[in-house]
């Protein structure tokens, strides 16, 4: 492409390409590249994750069961083929830590906010490159070390020979998680290997935090003032702080945790224990709660920093196939704002039972309480974004509609889980386990989905197949539902969490159908993944070329050709003279109005 | 397409509202505690708000994407929102979830904001790796002096007592926990090894146990009977296997129990599993 001069700026800033092939698709500085690494690690991610999950609901639908393929594929955890408490305990570790760090985290914010971001504000690149790049090969590195925790038990010969890594839960409670083995087997090597991970995580997300914070204040283009932003970009912003002040104090977390089980320290670990049979001699005066404090200070956050660029994406899409202006654009922009800040005053929410003050516990759960009031002001503000308007049901349409869906229902089962007197019977249940896969795993994923086909024709040019992923849309979202919102039921009739069976509770007896009813379920759900899978890479090389700006939507990256050159914009900063939403603007040409299109009218209001 | 998105959410909603207020198979266990009826009410009030929130959305959305879909070459209606309706909607859920809030905290405060009144029957919980002990204090009402260095697993000596206290002799160490019905009952909760939790779903009532930590708690429970006692808090390798037995008796029964030597306690207490089995 030729050098374009700026008809207003006169400047032209070329970055050239790489053009060696390391320097071009492994380690390259290009935001693109590294959003594009981002997403396929957390593709990668999410499909371990699920694999534990479906040997997680094997084993809890059919305890005991002996399957003739975990033998093969586990001679040492699963002996007999049949999943010991062990090895359940280790999967639930896994797929709680692989899916919140790996993709959770990684791909809404990683992902697409890298490739998305700089392109939304005119931007040629991040404002850290280099930065950018080892934010993600931190990140790599971290997974790597995730999964060595797989085999940490083969490395150690200590270690019992039966589980896939750590057994304490994704949360890691002291002193489990800083006992060593004498407190469970993988609660040794496995344990270090995973808690190095997670501090190389939180390393990499600051990282990337302070990329996107500068990126998005120092590098908008010229017209684009903030109440110009498409909310994606708010939205990304607004996790960048969250993770930027919630990860250094899990990294301080994790260091702890780790001098416990290097060090010979004790801040996690109290006098006078007595631990398989023996007392405890070389560690005295920590405190088990303060572990609570430092890791749910961030873990409240981190909630939110899964969601937010996903409720940004769903405004995004639906403001785009709806044809209408983002319904109470401000409003959204400030409940975001709330959202963050109320996030930061509640994680003594996860701490009610846990022996924390009970009066503090009053003031967390009123708290809690109010952050409904920003979720259910975004609510009501999608509704008014669809309402009149002129819906086109592409697929990411149809999961930004799911993501609504599912934001009601794993949202509002909240208001019972946030009032210190109801948790006192729902904590750890599996009420909890359906609450926050609703909201925070499958509405986030929901919202990964939605940005993958919308932003998919952009990123590789081509497009994706509507009828394949409308199919996979409708399995999902029922498949979804149907696993989840049965878990609620089983909270209530106490069925607690991360056990591997239920059958020794004589009074849960009655709801074990449920367990088979959800894993049928699950493995329904899981297997329609691969609609999803089939899509991808079918469309990756097959599809029908997509041209720049396929959806006729408005902001800057559907300005610039599918997929977009090195520099993005080709050395020209494009002027930006409206809002990111100007759909259905009367008098125009068109039912929708370019940020960067300097005819026609500027719309109401920004 | 938007009506088949509508029928699903009509569906969702339907299918919600049966399992929640419909069926009655898969519920909560019954309750036999004093405060758990505060509890369970403020659930159902929560039920109703949550229920008919959830239900107003899910149909609206279904609603929207039926109305609103494509028609034709029309164009949307242009506009950026109403303040009238954020100030309306704002205010409106923040009334009713701050009253929620308040109305959530009476049951907690009662239970935790006070301690146990006098007279209330006393025991000791010590959870370890798997299993709740319960110390009772025997015929002297005096606990014996405990400390980890005397814990022993091998010699049944769970709760560590001290040998050379004259008070620990009529101490009693079970792994079944027995209290009087319709009397307030104070448990101080303790761990040896990891955090546990002690969660009684027919009391409604849970409360970690924290090794270093020794938490007061109090309770009345209106029923007797056998119930079960599942850990609530991932504790390690047996975690789902870890479960200690209530069985609530009555207050003579349990008077004549308080006055028995360790030995004819246990024997009583042989009995009482016996019969519940």
């Amino acid at each position: 492409m030729a050098d374009v001069v700026h008809p207003i700026h006169g400047e032209v800033h070329r970055h050239p390409a790489p053009t060696g092939w390391i320097r071009k698709y492994i380690f390259s500085v290009d935001h693109k590249v590294i959003g594009i690494q981002y997403w396929l690690l957390a593709l990668v991610s999410v499909f371990i994750g699920m694999a534990l999950s479906l040997l997680m609901r094997l084993q809890l639908a059919w305890p005991g069961q002996e399957w003739g393929f975990l033998k093969t594929i586990f001679p040492n955890a699963a002996e007999n083929g049949t999943i010991s408490p062990e090895l359940y305990l280790s999967l639930v570790t896994m797929h709680g830590t692989i899916m919140v760090f790996f993709v959770l985290t990684t791909a809404p914010q990683g992902g697409f906010g890298n490739y998305f971001l700089p392109i939304q504000i005119g931007a040629a690149d991040m404002a850290f490159p280099v930065l950018n790049m080892l934010s993600f090969w931190i990140t790599f590195v971290s997974l790597a070390v995730m999964l060595a925790a797989f085999g940490a038990n083969f490395i150690d010969p200590e270690s019992a020979i039966g589980v896939l890594g750590p057994i304490g839960g994704w949360t890691g409670y002291a002193p489990l998680s800083a006992l060593g083995e004498r407190a469970g087997p993988g609660q040794g090597t496995a344990v270090v290997l995973w808690v190095t991970s997670i501090a190389l995580f939180c390393i990499a997300s600051l990282l990337g935090a302070l990329n996107f914070i500068t990126t998005m204040l120092n590098m908008r283009a010229k017209g684009l003032s903030l109440m110009r932003l498409p909310l994606t970009c708010w939205a990304w912003f607004t996790t960048a702080v969250l993770a930027l002040l919630s990860f250094p104090v899990l990294l301080a977390g994790g260091i702890l945790l780790l001098l416990d089980h290097l060090a010979g320290t004790s801040f996690f670990i109290p006098g006078g224990e007595y631990v398989n049979g023996k007392l405890v001699t070389d560690h005295n005066g920590g405190s088990p709660i303060l572990w609570q404090h430092l890791f749910w200070f961030f873990g409240h956050p981190e909630v939110y920093i899964a969601i937010l660029p996903g409720m940004g994406l769903t405004s995004h899409v639906l403001a785009t196939f709806a044809r209408k202006p983002v319904f109470g654009y401000r409003a959204m922009v400030y409940a975001l704002f709330a959202i963050g800040l109320l996030g930061f005053f509640v994680w003594g929410h996860h701490m009610f039972i846990s022996g924390m003050n009970p009066a503090t516990a009053i003031a967390f759960s009123v708290v809690t309480l109010t952050i409904g009031v920003p979720s259910a002001i975004k609510t009501f503000n999608w509704l008014g974004t669809l309402w009149n308007g002129q819906i086109r049901f592409t697929t990411p349409m149809l999961f930004a509609i799911g993501f609504v869906s599912l934001f009601v229902s794993g949202g509002i089962t909240g208001l019972f889980l946030g009032q210190t007197s109801v948790d006192i019977q729902l904590h750890d249940t599996y009420f909890v386990v359906g609450h926050f896969h609703l909201i925070m795993g499958v509405a986030a994923i929901f919202g990964m989905f939605a940005g993958t086909y919308f932003w998919f024709p952009k990123m590789f040019g081509r497009m994706m197949n509507e009828g394949l992923g409308k199919l996979h849309f409708f399995i999902t979202f029922i498949g979804v539902n149907a696993i989840f919102i049965p878990m609620h039921i089983m909270g209530i009739a106490g069925a607690t969490r991360r056990y591997s069976t239920h059958g020794g509770l004589v009074y849960f007896k009655d709801a074990m159908p449920l367990h088979t009813f959800v894993s049928i379920a699950a493995f329904i759900t899981i297997g329609a993944q691969l609609l999803f899978v089939i899509n991808l890479l079918w469309s990756w090389f097959k599809g029908q070329k997509a041209s720049d700006n396929p959806w006729e939507a408005t902001t800057l990256e559907w300005t610039i050709p599918s997929p977009p050159p090195h520099d993005n914009f080709a050395g020209i900063e494009p002027t930006v003279y409206r809002g990111p939403y100007e759909f259905s603007v009367p008098g125009a040409a068109q039912d929708y109005q370019m940020q960067d299109d300097p005819e026609g009218p500027t719309g109401e209001g920004h | 397409m938007g009506k088949i998105i509508a029928l699903l959410l009509v569906i969702l909603a339907a299918a919600s509202i049966w399992m929640f207020i419909g069926q009655h198979t898969w519920w909560f266990p019954r309750n036999i505690s004093e405060h758990g009826t505060a509890i369970d009410a403020q659930f159902m009030r929560t039920l109703w708000v949550v229920g008919i929130a959830f239900t107003l959305a899910q149909l609206a959305l279904g609603y929207a994407v039926v109305k609103f879909g494509r028609r034709g070459n029309d164009r949307a209606t242009y506009t950026h929102g109403s303040n009238k309706l954020e100030v309306t909607w704002t205010l409106v859920t923040a009334v009713v979830f701050v009253v929620l809030a308040v109305l959530g905290q009476r049951v907690w405060a009662d239970l935790h904001l006070h301690s146990a009144p006098d007279g209330a029957v006393k025991v000791e919980v010590v959870a370890q790796q798997f299993q709740f002990n319960f110390h009772y204090s025997g015929k002297d009402g005096v606990f014996g002096k405990t400390d980890p260095k005397y814990m022993d697993d091998s010699a049944l000596n769970y709760v560590g007592l001290d040998p050379a206290d004259p008070a620990g002799k009529d101490d009693v160490q079970l792994t079944t926990l027995v209290i009087p019905e319709k009397r307030p009952v104070e448990l101080t909760l303790k761990s040896k090894d990891v955090i546990h939790s002690f969660w009684v779903p027919v009391l409604r009532f849970k409360q970690d146990t924290v090794p270093g930590l020794a938490i007061k708690v109090h309770f009345t429970a209106l029923e007797k009977g056998k119930f079960e006692i599942p850990c609530a808090e991932l504790c390690g390798q047996l975690h789902s296997t870890m479960k200690g037995n209530l069985i609530v008796v009555s207050g003579e029964d349990y008077d004549a129990m308080a006055a028995m030597t360790e030995e004819k306690f246990k024997e009583r207490m042989g009995e009482l599993l016996q019969q519940y089995q």
